[in-house]
């Protein structure tokens, strides 16, 4: 069933619950990600948008609901299946979480070893370089972790989830915790790595910036529920005053 | 044929009513017994994890390597240090009420068979889980506070079985090549504490010191040692990769590891004692 569905939706979900104990996080959300797309997810802090991208990734599990991705139901695969899927989807976490323990060419290098299982040491080299270039930090390579700024660790964390050649990569507050310059640049650089990589994106963010530069499509979170969908400029226009206080 | 409950006989009604009353119990009953039975429930269930995943021979050679160098190493010097102050202490201690029962001559022996059999391997397991324990929990707890675990998991690289299985295996192998350590300088330090107020030749005193040792006194030391390894390296790795979220829970996983891993050496030892008194000594 799922391979007749509209191809272009690479990831799908359908009425997705989640509660902690007794509070309900998210009550019904359904939305689709196209190929290419940049959709920027945005809402108050605690109305689940973290939860939410976790569940595609299977990092929570929903206690209702649906989401495939790439036509796959998600809470239907068994570890080997879902770790072959994930290795189709990048994260970037908020705190970057690199590996503390290795320094910055160990973290790129530690995938490719790990889940590639790629040998040739030139080939891993090369590949290490090529992210790093694109996320422009090539000076960082021998650095520790705690060596280096926030907005370089955002960067690494970004280039270690490119280094999979990911088809979609999920961001969890990517300028959260930065200046505004550092934020744009980011910014600039989701926007450069989607053009080379091709890849759709999920953008959780409370950033104007973010909303402004990244977004080909808006989700405004309410209550657990999806309050207002749209481009940045349709959403701009709007009456609604919750959407206003968040675009103004 | 489809069974009804109420057609079902007097017997299984009662049944029934135990088994709900039993649950309503347990469900409205203490928090801290149950909280005590999930723990004891998710730890079985890790333990097993581990066991499947060391059956299907999926270890990280690697990792599993580095981390027998760093557990080994970090551990080597306090182990050696502790095994010689006890030797050292163990000989000062006993020796005058050996000399005033005209038994001397047999202080070697007994200081072997203490060290062999129990002082060396409950002393060194348990500087083992204060110190390699305690980094083991902070460090996975520290990886999963700061999400270090999740990314490794969304990329799909396992990390129980990179992080988990390595340090359990180390920390299994790792025991008892420091018991071993442990041993012999205790039986180093021994000789020195006998050197103190006496004169003994160190050929003559390791030999006299192994002379009672028996297989039936090495072997259960050595299966003990292995035990307890592996009960630090679980409870270790369990504290910290269950760890919540907060910096708190950090320090709580570095210090539940440990305290849950002594208890863990005590209850094994015991059980060792048992064991051996029933297939070893007659």
């Amino acid at each position: 069933m799922s391979n007749t569905k509209n191809i272009t939706d690479v990831v799908r979900t359908t009425s997705i619950q989640k509660s902690f104990g007794d509070q309900v996080v998210l009550k019904d959300i359904s939305f689709s990600l196209r190929e290419k797309e940049k959709l920027v997810i945005l809402g108050k802090s605690g109305s689940g948008k973290s939860v939410l991208i976790k569940c595609i990734v299977r990092l929570m599990v929903p206690d209702s609901g649906n989401i495939e991705v790439f036509g796959k139901d998600i809470t239907g695969l068994d570890t080997e299946q879902l770790n072959e899927l994930r290795e189709r989807i990048g994260f970037l976490f908020q705190s970057a979480a690199l590996y503390d323990s290795m320094s910055v060419r160990q973290n790129l290098e530690f995938p490719l070893r790990r889940v590639k299982k790629i040998k040739d040491r030139k080939l891993i080299n090369s590949k290490v370089e090529e992210v790093l270039s694109n996320v422009n930090l090539e000076d960082a390579i021998d650095k520790m972790p705690s060596q280096l700024s926030g907005g370089m660790r955002k960067r690494i964390g970004l280039a270690r989830t490119l280094i999979m050649d990911p088809e979609i990569i999920l961001y969890d507050e990517p300028t959260t915790g930065l200046d505004p310059i550092t934020s744009v640049e980011i910014c600039d650089l989701i926007n450069d790595i989607q053009k080379k990589y091709k890849s759709a994106s999920i953008i959780i963010t409370h950033d104007q910036n973010v909303v402004k530069i990244t977004s080909s499509r808006l989700l405004i979170l309410r209550d657990g529920l999806i309050h207002a969908e749209g481009t940045y400029e349709e959403l701009k226009k709007s009456n609604d005053e919750w959407v206003h206080s968040f675009l103004n | 044929m489809e069974i009804h409950p109420k057609s079902s006989g007097g017997a299984t009604s009662l049944l029934r009513k135990s088994t709900i009353q039993v649950s309503k119990k347990i469900s409205a009953g203490k928090e801290k017994s149950s909280s005590l039975l999930l723990a004891v429930g998710d730890g079985g269930y890790f333990t097993w994890q581990l066991v499947k995943e060391i059956f299907r021979f999926r270890i990280p050679w690697g990792e599993f390597i580095r981390q027998c160098y760093l557990v080994g190493n970090k551990s080597l010097s306090l182990v050696m240090a502790t095994g010689f102050i006890m030797g050292l202490v163990l000989t000062i201690q006993s020796r005058p009420i050996l000399v005033e029962f005209g038994a001397e001559s047999y202080l070697p022996g007994m200081v072997g068979i203490s060290l062999l059999r129990e002082m060396g391997p409950v002393i060194t397991a348990l500087i083992f889980a204060g110190k390699v324990g305690s980094g083991i929990g902070a460090e996975l707890g520290s990886m999963k506070v700061t999400e270090q675990i999740d990314a490794m998991e969304v990329s799909g690289a396992r990390p129980f079985n990179y992080l988990v299985v390595s340090r359990v295996l180390a920390c299994t192998l790792m025991v008892p090549l420091l018991v071993i350590f442990a041993d012999f300088i205790g039986l180093l330090g021994s000789y020195i504490g006998a050197n103190i107020k006496g004169d003994s030749n160190l050929i003559l005193f390791f030999s006299r010191a192994f002379e009672p040792v028996m297989f039936s006194d090495l072997l259960p030391a050595i299966v003990k040692s292995f035990l307890f390894g592996a009960a630090i390296g679980i409870v270790s790795c369990y504290k910290g990769y269950y760890a919540s979220s907060g910096t708190e829970s950090v320090g709580l996983a570095a210090n539940s590891a440990v305290v849950l891993s002594s208890l863990m050496i005590f209850i094994i030892d015991a059980l060792a004692v048992q064991f051996t008194d029933i297939f070893f000594i007659q």
